[in-house]
């Protein structure tokens, strides 16, 4: 059975000019946290924008867990199975942290504007588990205490665990995270790669971005290089980074000994 | 073919308004990313004083030519249009300049809303007729009929609108409007005073809207307090039909406007037997703004919005 | 919550002391509550600036007019023959009728232009109001639907039962003149639209809106369609607008084009704004004091004017007006939340430190 959570090939895009995306694809194997690495510029943000919908591609073929997917609306992404979070934190600022995970249980759920106004036992009920479940998850990123709290007055690091709690609530298939680790100090970066692995143990696949070098290498299976929007690496960490492709482009010399997961 | 010409006369010369008004919607549209929905109502007091004013000269002198008069009468509306233009700028939307988009548009509709009661209390409710200044006597062109006072709309609308392409493309002001209008943060790092070329936009608008508000005044021979409305809602569909933001835009798009609208309300009822009527001329509009805004809400020569990242 | 039941429902008796144009009033407010609860569905929750809302309370008007007065049986023969009676639709039945039609048209003019920039979309929808009010002002030739400028005339007033809301009754002893059934009805009316409005807030699509203002993008990368979704606010918005329109059209008994002309809309959106967008008692101080105050004013300032310089300098009228433009303008520059905005959503630990330091 194919195991392959999600499989994109041939993606092209062009701004104007510039040709942002040349023939780039991935392939994600279910329960991996995969890596999607390179420079500034490299087209990365724009390939994880085309994957998730938010801009259309020239050319390309998506599947998510077998069956075809169009990337050209952003909530059917969604609602196909892949979460994702954004590189500058795009919460609901205004609404407390559970009711931004309460919103991402919308995908889920089924309530009716009619059941909401007749007040009827299935919309109730439903009412009751998506608090529940968005507690849960409050309690699984390890902001619980937060619940209440305005969003938009989280510490840094809290907001980007209560996005990732609000993208898990929409029981994704594929977990995408723009930059998760943009702007955290050591101690978080920690705390993180410890709520990704754990995220990845209990079954999400994770497909990951990340300039972060160290934490790339040491968190992900499997990782696509990108330079000038063209592939030039693709493989587990230890074979990426000897890549001297890869190490002209990006890495530099200076960092081919930093321990990958496989020979940690 | 005689109404035909008639008709885009008419067209050209309702156009013609309709241009001098977009022109002040555009221009602070493209700076502020707003649409000063009080913009109409200061055409409205500008036509309305320029009435107070030639009832004023012709009291004071009889003899007085109908051209000076009128002259006269325009010469007093700019100056009160440009004040009250300046002032709204300055109390009403500069202290919303950072806001979230829906305040100062909300702010806008309230302060054309006070203004029309304003126009209303020191004017009066009833529709006032404008004296007749120039002589209505027909001129025959082409087999249509049309007045001095139609040739100089069209006339002098011409001769105003090359006037402001030269002083936005070619004068240090217009330079400083163009690139506030594009950058305002940068052009501020360059030097230019945004805060004055915005006062500068918004007096040039104003003093087209006065001079529209007269010809608008003269053409019809009728003034009141709500005269503003429709003018000005057409005159934005025009700046957007052309491109908001974009100068050259405002003037075809009103020339468009109003050929389109004399054209269909001319030719409608043959073409739809009769079951509707000119009075549905409005609607014409209406239905052009919904659709430009829908399918093309660049307009026709493309929008040109600042940049306020 | 009694206490203010019996206050509501005393009301009309204390305030028809100073003659029924009092009560007039409440009842027009009660309509004004319920016009503003829908615009606040549309601009609180939504976050879509309508400026042609009233073109929902003329569409629910005019279906009422229609359907209960002669209008239709004298212009057409065949609609005559088909009810010989007349027609006069039920109440049971005009309710949901008209809030179907209202939300039928919220969808028509919804659908092309949700997807606009918020000022374009409210000159849209400013000329969709307009555009509707040009219409129901010229439908009178060639087929005579609308009876254009003149209005329809003869609308049946409310029928519940047997009781006709004309005269006065006879309750259990006490006498109630017509205008005040009308009020209990809005009352009635006005309470189930709060009660729905507060149940769609706290509900799974009212997260939905109030994720789509505060982020758009976000939204749709959870998962909300939120072309439907602003669909919907607009759609429901436009029930309330629809039910009450028909509300006014019986208890006026006559409706015009006049009644819907462009400055209804801003003064509905007035009362949401001064209120306080998106809070729902908010809105409703909005409606009550911009509904009330200018009868207030009508009673003083004629009086006064005369009084003092002999004769009317400003018009009552001219007031009120200046009032919604004033008030608009005031709200956004000193208080743009509004004069009862929502509290502080949820713990914001700022503010706390704050309030300890000074305790």
């Amino acid at each position: 059975m194919s195991d392959i959570v999600l499989r994109v090939a041939g993606v092209n895009k062009r701004f104007g000019g510039l040709q942002a995306l040349s023939d780039v694809g991935v392939q994600i194997v279910r329960g991996q946290i995969y890596g999607l690495i390179g420079p500034n510029g490299a087209g990365k943000t724009t390939f994880f924008n085309v994957v998730t919908g938010l801009y259309a591609p020239d050319s390309g073929t998506f599947e998510l867990d077998g069956a075809a997917y169009s990337p050209h609306e952003v909530h059917r992404v969604a609602a196909a199975g892949i979460a994702r979070t954004f590189q500058n934190i795009r919460l609901f600022p205004d609404m407390t942290a559970l009711e931004n995970v309460m919103v991402g249980r919308h995908v889920r759920t089924k309530a009716t504007a009619l059941g909401a106004i007749l007040r009827t036992r299935a919309t109730v009920a439903e009412e009751r588990a998506i608090k529940q479940r968005s507690l849960e998850l409050l309690e699984y990123v390890g902001i619980a205490k937060y619940a209440d709290y305005q969003a938009r007055t989280l510490a840094y690091g809290d907001q980007r665990r209560l996005e990732i709690a609000r993208a898990l609530a929409t029981e994704p298939k594929l977990l995408a995270l723009d930059e998760p680790a943009a702007g955290m100090n050591a101690t978080e970066k920690v705390a993180l790669r410890s709520l990704l692995e754990a995220i990845s143990r209990d079954g999400v696949t994770i497909l990951l971005i990340e300039h972060d070098v160290k934490l790339v290498m040491g968190l992900c299976d499997q990782v696509t290089v990108l330079d000038y929007g063209k592939t030039i690496a693709v493989g587990a960490p230890a074979d990426v980074q000897r890549n001297p492709a890869v190490i002209e482009a990006y890495l530099g010399a200076a960092h081919t000994n930093v321990a990958t997961k496989a020979s940690a | 073919m005689e109404t035909f010409i008639q008709q885009v006369i008419n067209g050209l010369v309702l156009g013609s308004m309709y241009s001098l008004i977009a022109l002040g919607y555009t221009m602070v549209y493209g700076i502020l990313n707003l649409i000063n929905f009080a913009h109409g109502d200061v055409m409205t007091v500008g036509a309305l004083t320029s009435l107070t004013t030639a009832l004023l000269l012709q009291s004071m002198f009889p003899g007085m030519p109908g051209w000076f008069i009128l002259l006269g009468a325009l010469l007093a509306a700019i100056p009160v249009c440009v004040t009250l233009s300046l002032v709204i700028e300055r109390v009403a939307y500069r202290p919303l300049r950072n806001a979230p988009r829906l305040a100062p548009l909300i702010t806008a509709i309230g302060v054309s809303i006070v203004i029309q009661t304003i126009a209303m209390l020191v004017w009066g409710r009833s529709y006032m007729p404008y004296p007749q200044l120039v002589t209505n006597d027909p001129i025959n062109v082409f087999g249509a009929t049309v007045t001095q006072t139609k040739l100089g709309v069209i006339g002098l609308s011409a001769v105003v609108m090359i006037g402001l392409m030269l002083l936005v493309n070619r004068t240090r002001l217009g330079r400083a409007m163009r690139a506030t209008a594009e950058n305002p943060r940068v052009a501020s790092l360059m030097g230019v005073n945004p805060n004055f070329v915005i006062a500068a936009t918004f007096a040039i608008g104003a003093a087209l809207a006065a001079l529209a508000g007269v010809m608008l005044a003269t053409t019809y021979g009728v003034a009141h307090f709500y005269m503003g409305f429709l003018p000005g809602l057409k005159a934005f569909t025009a700046a957007v039909l052309g491109g908001i933001g974009n100068v050259p835009g405002a003037m075809i798009g009103g020339l468009l406007l109003g050929l389109i609208e004399s054209l269909g309300a001319g030719y409608i009822g043959d073409l739809t037997g009769g079951v509707f009527g000119s009075h549905y001329q409005d609607v014409f509009a209406f239905l052009i703004l919904v659709g430009v805004l829908i399918f093309r809400p660049s307009g026709l020569l493309g929008e040109r919005v600042a940049d306020r990242a | 919550m009694i206490v203010v039941a019996a206050v509501l429902l005393a009301l009309p008796y204390f305030a028809g002391g100073f003659g029924n144009a009092w009560v007039r009033a409440l009842a027009f407010m009660l309509l004004y509550i319920m016009l503003a609860l829908g615009l606040n569905i549309v601009v609180g929750f939504a976050g879509l600036l309508d400026l042609g809302y009233i073109a929902f309370y003329a569409v629910g008007a005019y279906t009422y007019a229609l359907l209960a007065s002669p209008q239709l049986t004298q212009n057409f023969a065949w609609i005559a023959q088909a009810f010989p009676n007349g027609l006069h639709i039920s109440i049971w039945l005009v309710i949901p009728l008209s809030a179907g039609v209202a939300a039928m048209f919220g969808i028509l003019l919804g659908a092309p232009v949700l997807k606009l920039r918020g000022d374009y979309l409210a000159i849209v929808t400013l000329g969709f109001g307009e555009i509707i009010r040009i219409f129901l002002n010229n439908l009178n030739a060639p087929l005579n639907i609308t009876n254009g400028p003149q209005g329809i005339t003869l609308i049946d007033p409310v029928r519940i039962g047997s009781v006709n809301f004309t005269g006065v009754h006879d309750v259990f002893g006490i006498a109630m003149p017509a205008v005040y059934l009308y009020y209990y009805l809005f009352l009635v009316l006005t309470t189930i639209t709060i009660v729905i409005c507060i149940r769609l807030q706290n509900s799974r699509l009212g997260r939905a809106w109030m994720a789509i203002r505060e982020d758009e993008i976000a939204a749709k990368a959870m998962g909300i369609n939120v072309r439907n979704v602003k669909l919907l606010a607009f759609a429901l918005g436009a029930t309330f607008g629809g039910v009450s329109g028909a509300m006014f059209s019986a208890f006026q008994g006559f409706v015009s084009p006049e009644s819907f002309v462009l400055n209804e809309s801003i003064i509905v959106l007035a009362m949401v704004v001064l209120g306080g967008l998106g809070h729902i008692p908010g809105v409703i101080l909005g409606a009550v004091l911009l509904a009330l105050f200018p009868e207030v004013l009508r009673h003083t300032v004629t009086p006064v004017q005369m009084a003092l310089f002999g004769q009317v300098i400003v018009e009552a009228e001219v007031l009120r007006m200046m009032l919604y433009g004033l008030a608009l303008v005031l709200v956004m520059l000193y208080r743009p939340k509004g004069l009862w905005p929502a509290p502080e959503h949820g713990v914001n630990p700022v503010v706390q430190k704050h309030s300890r330091l000074a305790a």
